[in-house]
């Protein structure tokens, strides 16, 4: 597939509007507001392209606008771009806006236009200082090339752009979350609903989507929802996406490729990560981030890595972070790493996530230790399960459960042997590993 | 979001934003419809001028956009990347998220602790450096990957560190 949202990573001055422009870009911009699109028009579009939501939930992202009420009774509606990348084993994101700062840019126009949105900001995790610098020269040329501000090319549309600051906090990127923070809070999620659509920002109607998202929207726009639709496996698994692929293999990175690329071709193809390090054997894949189920080899055996492919074998494709674990990984030491993230993040409003995801840590550091007990691994499951489905305000808790419950019956043995053992059955630590 | 972060230091003196500090501030308020949104920013303003939020720098950016003192105390205790005390010159931190813990990131921390005769979140006698533990920076393809103030630098390994250390030692 020819690349479309990372075809002008390694483009010299890529970040500049000069190189951008020259490339073909804000053709969309121009077409929309001058040619007489209107708002309706790119929202069906989207709409019919069925753009599912890069960040990982999946949800088209025009039936999303649509739930924006018809009549906002004098209130504005906020575009709020989803840049707060943190999902473990995802940085995808950062790539395009680190090099193609215009493309989200222009993404964010023509959504803001559909919306009718005037204000949108661009909620950027704090750690990505380059990222923000970036973005923020850019959002200053767009607006000396009149492409934001006041009455964009003559057309009358107006609309500012903000990028946002977060400071750490992994939360942040729950939309509620993020809604919050951007209101100047704490990023505790928000119960719902109301939906932000609803009421959002500012207690006004919003639009939170995901920065691939928004680029998609932009190639919507210049190319067509048909167009777009036809990439990938089937209408409802479609278009151009970007994987991140790390842990154990021989190049990690991100590949843009169809939705629906074969899970293994992603793993092992040449064109991509080209096999597991030191030619090892395969021992567990995560397929969408930290929350995601933790998968078999066997699992992934014919599994498309589209939002459907990956759902139907129990996991999720999230935000597409797949994170590669070789037969020397010691699975518990990685869901102990994975839990650690969790009760770090976890923003402590509810009680089965601040407590689950806590306990759940001692009970891998205990085994990790060499000191657990047989009842430990059961203990894991238990927890684990009293954490998900609906326990709690937003699905921090459903993320940090979804690696016990898959990797505990998956490699029980693993577990048992290491309360049994007190050590690893790979025979090697997590800290062995270094500098290797 | 960390729930061990309750303290925030004194500065043992009063902080007050410079005149064109404010300045920007009120440019700053202008892209938000409330005064509370820009707590964010300020309160990176303040991270940036003073090096560290200390409780008067609290107090300051609570005055300036006309909020309770407890709420800019809550958001400040709720943000890892806002330093509660005063940090190194350098502030190291290093990821240890699943991907950099797969490439050995706690075998990483170990040795930059070992190294500079710190534990983790101490700072090193001379002020030069302080050592953070932090969770997923997005560098996970270049793994483990670390930032050193607002830089990643990655991937690192021990002699890929010792080399960074020796220059970052060395430039001031």
């Amino acid at each position: 597939m020819e690349k479309v949202l990372s075809r002008r990573v390694g483009t010299p001055n890529s970040q500049s509007i000069d190189t951008y422009v020259a490339d073909g870009g804000y053709a969309s911009v121009k077409k929309v507001l001058t040619g007489g699109m209107t708002p309706e028009n790119v929202l069906e579009e989207v709409k019919k392209a069925n753009v599912r939501g890069r960040g990982g939930a999946g949800f088209s992202a025009g039936v999303k606008w649509s739930f924006l009420p018809k009549d906002t009774k004098g209130k504005p509606v906020y575009l709020l771009c989803n840049a707060d990348e943190s999902e473990p084993g995802t940085f995808k994101d950062r790539l395009v806006m680190e090099n193609d700062p215009h493309q989200l840019i222009e993404g964010m126009i023509l959504a803001s236009y559909a919306i009718k949105c005037r204000n949108a900001y661009i909620y950027i995790r704090g750690e990505f200082y380059e990222g923000a610098r970036i973005l923020n020269r850019a959002v200053d040329e767009a607006y000396a090339r009149g492409f934001l501000g006041e009455n964009v090319l003559g057309s009358g549309f107006s609309l500012d752009i903000t990028v946002h600051r977060g400071a750490g906090a992994y939360i942040c990127g729950e939309e509620t979350g993020l809604i919050e923070s951007l209101e100047g809070k704490r990023g505790q999620p928000r119960i719902k609903p109301p939906f932000p659509a609803i009421s959002g920002a500012f207690a006004a109607p919003t639009i939170v989507n995901n920065v691939e998202t928004l680029c998609c929207v932009k190639h919507v726009i210049d190319r067509g929802a048909e167009w777009f639709s036809k990439i990938g496996r089937n209408d409802k698994n479609a278009g151009p996406k970007l994987f991140c692929i790390s842990g154990r293999v021989n190049r990690p990175g991100v590949y843009e490729a169809a939705m629906g690329l074969p899970f293994k071709e992603l793993i092992y193809g040449d064109a991509y990560a080209q096999g597991i390090k030191g030619g090892r054997k395969l021992k567990a894949v995560i397929p969408g981030g930290a929350s995601a189920a933790i998968m078999t080899p066997a699992e992934i055996e014919d599994c498309p890595l589209d939002f459907d492919g990956v759902a139907a074998r129990g996991s999720m494709l999230g935000s597409a972070a797949i994170i590669v674990m070789d037969e020397d990984t010691c699975i518990v030491a990685a869901v102990r790493n994975i839990l650690k993230f969790f009760s770090h993040e976890s923003c402590g409003q509810c009680t089965p996530c601040r407590e689950g995801t806590t306990w759940l840590y001692r009970v891998l550091t205990r085994i990790e230790n060499g000191e657990g007990r047989v009842e430990d691994v059961d203990l894991l499951s238990r927890v684990a399960g009293q954490m998900n489905n609906g326990m709690t305000i937003c699905v921090l808790a459903d993320g940090a459960a979804a690696p016990i419950l898959s990797a505990v019956p998956k490699f029980r043995d693993e577990f048992l042997y290491h309360v049994e053992h007190k050590r690893c059955m790979s025979g090697r630590g997590a800290k062995a590993l270094v500098t290797a | 979001m960390s729930h061990t972060r309750y303290h925030i230091e004194s500065a043992g003196e009063p902080r007050r934003f410079s005149a064109e500090a404010l300045a920007r501030i009120e440019k700053l308020l202008k892209r938000y419809p409330t005064r509370q949104a820009a707590l964010l920013p300020v309160l990176w303003m303040a991270q940036e001028t003073w090096g560290w939020i200390s409780k008067e720098a609290a107090e300051e950016v609570a005055r300036v956009l006309d909020l309770p003192p407890s709420h800019v105390d809550g958001v400040l205790t709720f943000y890892t990347m806002f330093n509660l005390k005063p940090v190194g010159k350098h502030l190291l931190q290093v990821c240890t998220s699943i991907s950099c813990h797969l490439a050995g990131a706690e075998g990483l921390v170990e040795h930059c602790g070992k190294r500079l005769g710190i534990g983790v979140e101490e700072t090193t006698k001379d002020g030069k450096f302080t050592l953070v533990e932090v969770e997923c920076i997005a560098g996970c393809d270049r793994a483990p990957s670390m930032m050193v103030n607002d830089k990643y630098y990655e991937p690192m390994d021990a002699k890929s560190l010792d080399a960074l250390l020796d220059r970052l030692a060395r430039e001031s």
